[in-house]
């Protein structure tokens, strides 16, 4: 910049936004964000993070263990990292930056891409690389040989008296372009997803249906602008759900396959019946549903003192290790004249007596482990209430029993009786409509491609210059690479080969 | 013999000669210092490996005299050869016993993990006169064996239903291949830094010029890897970026790869400062696939660690 020589004018406030903004947009402070934004984003692999899906608990639970230094932590938004302030302020200054140092490189391509090769410099021989010899061929012919050597390597070429001028690559600068401003195009497609998607997970025991509005989701997570009210509708049952696991070998119990067949009904009344499995999600118009997890859901029978059925079907369980030892609640607050509750656990493939973990995943031989409960079970206090937990304050421990599929447990004083009728499997679904991941992949394939050509290509300039001495003509010949990666050798030996060679027909094809 | 047996012992094949490799090279080094000794000659580590830098940063290769290294050490890569087509072997009947891409467990990321490094460094002994880095590479495949034999083996099976995917070949595949030149290049680095930086040293530029090619090829693959590890997610997952812990130190990698890159368009930064970040984006590689598979928790979890 010749400006910079000249600019003591008295013009205090611009001359400082002047060099915020040229320091901005150097390469230096390039190199320094990036730097930034890489160490910005290694605290939120360390400690639990509240929008990773993986564990929605985990942050609760460092409160827990840490009680201490988490609200510190959490004033610094490090639990919610990839969020925060901070890490926003990285990437935008870095984008601000790139945008400030491409374009100007974008307007000056341009320019260059309309103006003629650049002339050769005085010194050729200080260039990358340089060759003289003589030749016994007439200068013009000399000169446009090697210009149309040059073009039908589709170099740019200008062809003076004394000299050839030829550059090629623009390319690259293009796909640098592209490649920078690709950054731009992802940021607005996360940025769709982020203000108009949102995820959700649903259990269906088999045989059940879920309708797609909020409140049949067992968590929803919707983002600032999603239109809770305009989901799309449509319901989806789950038929059946189909487990594999390794009978056998090093991997004994590993799951194999997993195969949930649904049918699901459009807005419009039209039914269709299809599989999801792990890696084949459901998509109903941009709304996908994935299988992310599976359980047994105990079928049983609750009968009260009145001998009425006072709760009838299957209840989900929660697995809670690798062999599906799954524990769960039953309710049955209509019975009269005592409420039951019922804290169970259910074993997939239970062994005799001697222990209550499952000892294979799949359902070989089910065992349901029931403690009975009766009293209030503190459902009418209006609070919102776990399916997944016994309020025991109101309760009354009153046996326990082991059951086996048929099996009843008759509870002491005639309150009642409970069946255990069978398992049903579950499925998981995580449920998730994401807008602006058409234009993240558009920006994904425009990065791949844009770096591809930045990188793989080379500017490079070439120049042939022949001068008459009184011993004949002298031909030299340089070239030179625009890029940090020198100039190919193979172009520029051919190039000598074709000039050196006597005239022939096979020179020319 | 089933195909399993068979790649168990080409691996142990491989890892004996691996060491016999590693073993000429360090002999053809010192059989080269002992020469150049003698001769007392200074300049001969310079004069071996001819890389040039022109004024304007370019890097050219110029043809460069390899008849210092010697015999002995050439024959070392020609045992190195061999070695890496019995590791390919077994990497492939792998795969054939177990009826899928052999990538699926760490054991296996171990064994493709080693045959990557030493292709890469193969491939980049085409071009570039790396010879005297032969031996911390070939070290450290040895070590990579050594770890995969002893504390990652698993006997080859069927994958949990999430893996089972053509993007798990596509996906890692690439992740490997980079990880391969990155190895090499940060061995590179390292032993950029490791040479006391006079002015014009022209064997640290040589190495820096390796170091920039190879993470010049490395890095768009590792960049399609990435891409590609998002898509899959979003088929398996319901979202093509989560911050898993796998995801973010992918992240990490990528973004300190691109700072090295900047670094070598910056006035000043090239040198020293670039081989630092090379190291960082190196080190972010490695704990991806080491410490994050230990340590943290995410929806990444292979079995058999
Ligand atoms: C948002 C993060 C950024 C990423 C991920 C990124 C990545 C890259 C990559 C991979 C290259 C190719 C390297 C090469 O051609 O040798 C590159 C080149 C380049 N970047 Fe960036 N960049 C970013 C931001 C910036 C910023 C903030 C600036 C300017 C201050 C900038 C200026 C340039 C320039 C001028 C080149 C071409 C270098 C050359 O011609 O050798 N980039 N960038």
């Amino acid at each position: 910049m010749s400006k910079r020589s000249t600019s003591v004018r008295p013009s205090h406030g611009w001359g400082w936004a002047r060099w915020v903004w040229r320091t901005l947009t150097s390469m230096r402070t390039a190199v320094v964000l990036l730097i930034f934004l890489a160490l910005a984003a290694v605290p939120g692999s360390f400690l639990p993070q509240r929008n990773v899906a993986s564990d929605p608990a985990s942050v609760q639970r460092f409160y827990l263990e840490h009680p201490g230094i988490a609200p510190w932590l959490d004033r610094f938004s490090l639990f919610d990292v990839y969020a925060a302030p901070w890490f926003a302020a990285v990437y935008m200054l870095l984008l601000v930056s790139m945008m400030g140092c491409v374009l100007p490189r974008c307007a000056r391509l341009w320019r260059e891409c309309r103006a003629a090769p650049a002339r050769p410099p005085t010194q050729l021989s200080r260039l990358e690389r340089f060759r003289e010899f003589p030749s016994d061929v007439p200068v013009d012919a000399v000169l446009s040989r090697a210009a149309e050597f040059l073009r039908r390597r589709r170099y740019r070429v200008v062809l003076t008296d004394t000299d050839v001028r030829a550059e090629k690559g623009y390319l690259r600068e293009v796909g640098n372009l592209a490649f920078h401003l690709s950054l731009l195009v992802l940021l607005v497609g996360v940025a769709i997803g982020k203000l108009f998607g949102f995820e959700g997970r649903a259990a269906l025991a088999e045989g059940e249906t879920f309708t797609n509005v909020q409140s049949s989701y067992d968590a929803f997570t919707p983002s600032a602008l999603t239109q809770v009210d305009g989901l799309t509708s449509f319901s989806m049952t789950l038929e059946s759900l189909d487990a594999e696991f390794a009978l056998g070998g090093p991997r004994m119990g590993e799951p194999r396959a997993f195969d949930a067949r649904v049918t699901y009904t459009r807005d419009d009344g039209s039914a269709e019946s299809t599989n999801i499995r792990p890696n084949q999600p459901l998509n109903i118009e941009g709304t996908k549903l994935f299988l992310s997890g599976h359980g047994y859901a105990p079928r049983v029978t609750v009968r009260d003192g009145d001998g009425e059925v006072a709760f009838s079907g299957p209840v989900i369980f929660l697995p809670m290790d690798g062999n599906f030892t799954s524990d769960g609640v039953i309710k049955a607050p209509n019975a009269s004249p005592v409420q039951l509750g019922f804290q169970g656990l259910l074993l997939p493939t239970g062994p005799g007596r001697e222990s209550d973990r499952s000892q294979f995943p799949d359902l070989f031989a089910p065992r349901l482990d029931l403690t009975a409960y009766t009293g209030d079970l503190g459902m009418d206090s209006g609070l919102p209430q776990s399916v997944f937990t016994l309020e025991r304050a109101g309760l009354e421990k009153v046996g326990d029993q082991s059951l086996r599929v048929g099996e009843t447990m008759k509870l002491p004083d005639g309150a009642g009786t409970i069946t255990f009728d069978g398992v049903d499997r579950f499925a998981n679904f995580q449920i998730a409509y994401d807008p602006g991941k058409e234009i993240s992949l558009v920006a994904a394939i425009m990065l791949m491609v844009g770096l591809t050509a930045s990188l793989l290509i080379r500017r490079r300039r070439v120049w042939v210059r022949c001068s008459q001495s009184s011993r004949g003509v002298i031909v030299e010949m340089a070239g030179h690479s625009l890029t940090r990666r020198g100039s190919p050798a193979a172009d520029f030996d051919d190039l000598v080969r074709a000039l050196t060679e006597p005239t022939s027909p096979e020179a020319r094809s | 013999m089933n195909s399993a047996q068979l790649s168990d012992d080409l691996i142990t094949t491989v890892l004996v000669i691996y060491a016999l490799a590693f073993c000429l090279q360090a002999a053809g080094l010192a059989v080269e210092r002992v020469k150049r000794n003698t001769r007392k000659s200074p300049n001969m580590a310079t004069a071996a490996v001819g890389a040039r830098y022109v004024p304007d940063g370019g890097i050219t290769e110029v043809a460069h005299d390899r008849s210092g290294y010697g015999v002995v050490g050439r024959m070392g890569t020609v045992l190195l050869g061999f070695g890496f087509v019995l590791n390919l072997s077994s990497v492939i009947l792998r795969g054939m016993a177990a009826g899928r891409a052999p990538w699926g467990n760490m054991y296996e990321f171990a064994i493709v993990g080693a045959a990557a490094i030493v292709a890469a460094y193969l491939a980049g002994l085409r071009v570039y006169p790396i010879e005297r880095i032969g031996i911390w590479v070939i070290g450290l495949a040895l070590v990579i064996l050594g770890c995969a034999v002893t504390i990652l083996y698993t006997p080859a099976a069927d994958l949990i239903p999430v893996l089972n995917s053509y993007w798990l070949a596509i996906h890692v595949a690439a992740a490997i291949i980079a990880g391969g030149a990155f190895t090499v290049a940060a061995v590179a680095s390292l032993a950029q830094l490791l040479r006391r930086r006079h002015r014009s040293d022209g064997e640290a530029d040589s190495l820096e010029g390796v170091s920039y090619g190879l993470i010049l090829f490395a890095f768009p693959v590792w960049t399609f890897a990435v891409i590609a590890g998002a898509v899959w997610a979003e088929a398996a997952w319901g979202r093509y970026w989560g911050w898993d812990p796998k995801e973010t130190w992918a992240f990490i990698t990528w973004v300190f790869y691109a700072a090295y890159l900047h670094a070598q368009s910056t006035a000043g930064w090239r040198g020293r400062r670039a081989a630092w970040f090379s190291l960082l984006g190196y080190a972010a590689f490695i704990f991806n696939f080491v410490g994050v598979n230990i340590w943290l928790p995410g929806l990444h979890s292979y079995a058999g660690v």
